[in-house]
């Protein structure tokens, strides 16, 4: 947004100047007026963050946001955390980091020891995606209860069928309680009489 | 010297005190079920269907059970059943009606989307805040018996908004006859030229919209105010 | 004694550690305040370890109103997430509205008309004051000054929202803007009821300083409680009044100048210690400021459209793609990053939380200070439950 910061594509040049071999690219953003993101592999992931905080002209010392997504589709899970410097007042620079699968190698390492921030949103991360941010000081679950079992995010998680009688019976909840209340959704939860 | 901040305050405690017996101000508390304060034109509270007509409210209901409000009701409470036949609505047009409006306002939480999306100004949001009921299922399904309400209500509790509608619909309405006139004479013009022709076997076909039957509701009443400029909806 | 974070930067390990017998100190004793406890401001658990009635240990818990408010954000379509913003924060709904609006407005590069700029600059400085007040009420509420306060801050709050409730129908899920705009016009009656709220603020805010700011009990009981470092706040990503509180200059009005708070002249008042006291009086002086922008507000803002014509109220797909947009709020940034995938519902709908964010160093605050004092602290930083767990 600020014109002082530097562009990504500088960024992305400079990281790689810094870290050659490292594997860093652009996410292009097709929204309006939106800047594409870097996307850091997991092994240099801790060493750009660190640079990124430290650089003279970067100084991105707050990390606001850390976000999880789930791609069913390419088959990954992402964190995105969203920089910006409040000693420049400049900002954001939206970094990524992509797990290499959903089901077991989801783990990246945390940005905890780089920005405080991160603790608990990365808790929430790990909590509701499962991803497991190695080098966090306190890794456990945040919002969930800690038997929970499942990852709540993700694009397949199955709701439990535990649905209490739905009035307006909409098909979807219709259906679940078909097959969680076999016995009480035979007399179909038809809506009351019409009164005329 | 110490102290002197908690007696600048006392004299505050003390003021508000005071000024509760006779200043407007300061006192702003209602009792409420003797007294009651006036509801702010935009209060809303729970969904309304509206109906032309008092005496035929099942008959009038100005809903076509388009369903875009169920739709777009973000806790999806509401649930509408198409009628299978049609009747006719205000303007005399053959229109599906609901025969099956359902509203849970156990779960509704009264957002106005439904208000906002609904292209035909049929449901609108009620003032009526007392519903507690000790039957907490069926009590708070209100089916479309209960729903609808007729737009002498609405007029009664948004004024300016009803007036509004009113006279966007009255407009509408025109128009809509208008074209159809146009359309039959149009038909009925093209119609003496075919049978001028060549004659046909086949009998024109009546225009789409027919003027409305002598059994359609009355005209509704004019609106009680000129229709203002389309949008936006001016505000007390 | 258990060793509290050597590294101010760093959190304290793990809480699962349950620390009985000690041989200097003789027992630990871990003591459960919450869900249900009054002070808490909601349902909200703090696992305190206490040694004697020092703090040696804080671990907050969450998740008692976990709703999943993201995942219903993205099984519904945008506008239907709109009025579900209204009850994170429920005492901020206005801001809410807006943060979110703003992150959808950049998604799909929908312009707002001048009027509703302005309408939503005045009614999101009338949520930093509707809010401001009440967090001082609460505070003393904490302190023990039992209800007065409190009835005092209530009184005016219910001035700001009966104002809402003449715009929007709802006291307070407001539920007002929309992409592109706000939902209804306020007319000139409207406007006239905001100046004269506006006007009467300023007499309100010296009384209740009278009452309070140079009170003596309450100094003795906030100055020097819980001072929070600026290095801290920077790191741990504390934002809106605790950070500046602690005197770091960011205040996401000046910084981004989102809608038309360039146009504003207001000053952003700065804390000393960071302490309680000046938590509290940090608020006092930006309510102060607040003032002046809304009548500035008030005077300027045109006649117009308070709807882009353009804009669309259903059917919204925007092209894939994401957008982060936030706003100063009145505890901090608000934030909501926003996918797309060009379906009418959000792929990613995450919204960044600030009273989360301020709660997280909750422990570096607390840490060697009694029982009495994390209630009080708890309350200077500012937390709605609704938004913590969302
Ligand atoms: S109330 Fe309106 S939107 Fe809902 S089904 Fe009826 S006509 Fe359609
Ligand atoms: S007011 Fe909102 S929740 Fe209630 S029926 Fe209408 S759309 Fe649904």
């Amino acid at each position: 947004m600020n014109p002082a910061m530097e562009t990504p594509e500088q960024i992305r040049d400079r990281l790689l100047a810094r870290f050659p071999g490292a594997e860093i690219s652009l996410v292009p953003n097709p929204a309006p007026g939106a800047q594409p993101s870097l996307c850091v592999g997991a092994a240099h992931l801790r060493e750009a963050a660190v640079f990124l905080r430290d650089d003279d002209a970067l100084r991105l010392d707050y990390c606001s946001n850390v976000t999880g997504i789930d791609w069913p589709k390419p088959g990954h899970l992402e964190v995105v955390y969203h920089l910006y410097s409040m000693a420049l007042r400049h900002g954001p620079l939206v970094l990524r980091a992509r797990t290499g699968n959903r089901a077991d190698l989801v783990s990246l390492p945390s940005l905890t020891p780089v920005w405080r921030s991160c603790e608990f949103q990365e808790r929430e991360v790990f909590d509701l995606y499962g991803v497991v941010f190695e080098g966090h000081p306190d890794l456990r679950r945040l919002l969930m209860w800690d038997e929970f079992k499942d990852f709540p995010m993700r694009k397949d998680y199955v709701e439990p069928p535990d649905y209490e009688w739905e009035p307006t019976a909409h098909d979807a909840v219709a259906a679940k309680a078909a097959l969680q209340h076999p016995a009480a959704a035979a007399p179909s939860p038809a809506p009351s009489p019409e009164k005329t | 010297m110490l102290g002197t901040g908690l007696i600048k305050g006392l004299m505050v405690t003390a003021k508000n005190l005071a000024g509760s017996f006779h200043d407007p101000e300061r006192l702003v508390t209602t009792e409420y079920p003797e007294q009651r304060t006036v509801l702010p034109q935009n209060y809303r509270n729970f969904p309304f269907l509206v109906t032309e007509n008092a005496e035929d409210p099942m008959g009038t209901l100005r809903c076509v059970a388009c369903q875009i409000c169920e739709k777009e009701c973000p806790p999806q409470c509401i649930y509408i059943e198409k009628s299978k036949d049609k009747k006719a609505d205000a303007a005399g047009k053959m229109q599906i009606y609901p025969a099956v409006f359902d509203i849970d306002i156990s779960v509704c939480m009264s957002c106005q989307i439904c208000v906002e999306v609904c292209p035909f100004d049929a449901i609108k949001m009620d003032q009526v805040f007392e519903i507690a009921t000790a039957d907490r299922f069926t009590g708070l399904l209100l089916d479309r018996g209960q729903l609808s309400k007729p737009n002498s209500y609405f007029h009664q509790i948004h004024p300016t908004d009803a007036a509004e509608v009113d006279g966007r619909l009255a407009a509408e309405r025109k128009a809509a006859a208008e074209k159809a006139k146009a359309a039959a004479a149009a038909a009925a013009a093209k119609a003496a030229a075919s049978t001028a022709s060549a004659p046909s076997p086949v009998k024109a076909p009546p225009p789409v919209s027919a003027p409305p039957p002598a059994t359609a509701v009355p005209a509704i009443p004019p609106p009680v105010s000129p229709p203002p400029p389309p949008s936006p909806p001016p505000q007390p | 004694m258990i060793e509290a974070s050597t590294d101010a930067l760093l959190p304290s390990p793990g809480s699962r550690v349950r620390p009985v017998r000690d041989p200097f100190h003789g027992d630990l004793l871990e003591v459960s305040m919450g869900p249900h406890h009054p002070s808490t401001h909601g349902v909200f658990r703090m696992v305190a370890t206490l040694d004697g009635e020092t703090i040696v240990r804080l671990k907050p818990v969450f998740g008692y109103l976990h709703r999943n408010h993201e995942k219903l954000g993205e099984s519904t379509t945008y506008l239907a997430s709109m009025p579900y913003t209204d009850r994170l924060d429920y005492l901020c709904s206005m801001t809410n509205n807006w943060a979110y609006a703003l992150a959808v407005e950049r998604l799909i590069g929908q312009p707002v008309p001048e009027r509703a700029e302005y309408v939503r600059v005045i009614l999101a400085e009338l949520t930093r004051l509707l809010n401001h007040t009440c967090l001082a009420g609460f505070l003393l509420q904490d302190c023990g000054a039992s209800g007065t306060p409190l009835m005092y801050a209530f009184r005016e709050r219910e001035k700001i929202l009966d104002l809402f409730e003449s715009l929007s129908g709802s006291r307070m899920m407001c539920n007002y803007q929309r992409f592109g705009g706000c939902r209804v016009d306020p007319g000139a009656h409207w406007l006239a009821a905001a100046s004269r709220v506006t006007e009467g603020y300023g007499r309100f805010l010296d009384e209740f300083e009278a009452l309070l700011t140079g009170n003596e009990i309450m100094m003795a009981r906030t100055q020097g409680v819980g001072p929070l470092s600026a290095k801290l706040a920077v790191a741990a990503g504390v934002t809106g009044p605790m950070l500046r509180a602690a005197g770091v200059a960011y205040d996401i009005r000046k910084v981004d100048g989102y809608g038309i708070y360039p146009r504003f002249n207001f000053r952003v008042p700065l804390g000393e210690h960071g302490d309680t006291y000046d938590r509290y009086m940090l608020r006092i002086l930006e309510m102060r400021e607040s003032i002046p922008i809304l009548r500035q507000a008030l005077a300027e803002i045109p006649a117009g459209p308070i709807m882009d014509p353009k804009a669309r109220l259903r059917g919204l797909r925007p092209k894939a793609g994401e957008s982060y947009g936030r706003i100063e709020g009145p505890k901090g940034e608000i934030g909501f990053y926003l996918v797309s995938d060009g379906t009418p519902n959000p792929y990613r709908y995450r919204v960044r939380p600030p009273s989360l964010i301020n709660l997280t160093i909750l422990e570096d605050l607390c840490l060697g200070r009694t029982i009495a004092d994390a209630v009080i602290i708890l309350g200077s930083v500012d937390i709605v439950l609704g938004e913590v767990d969302r």
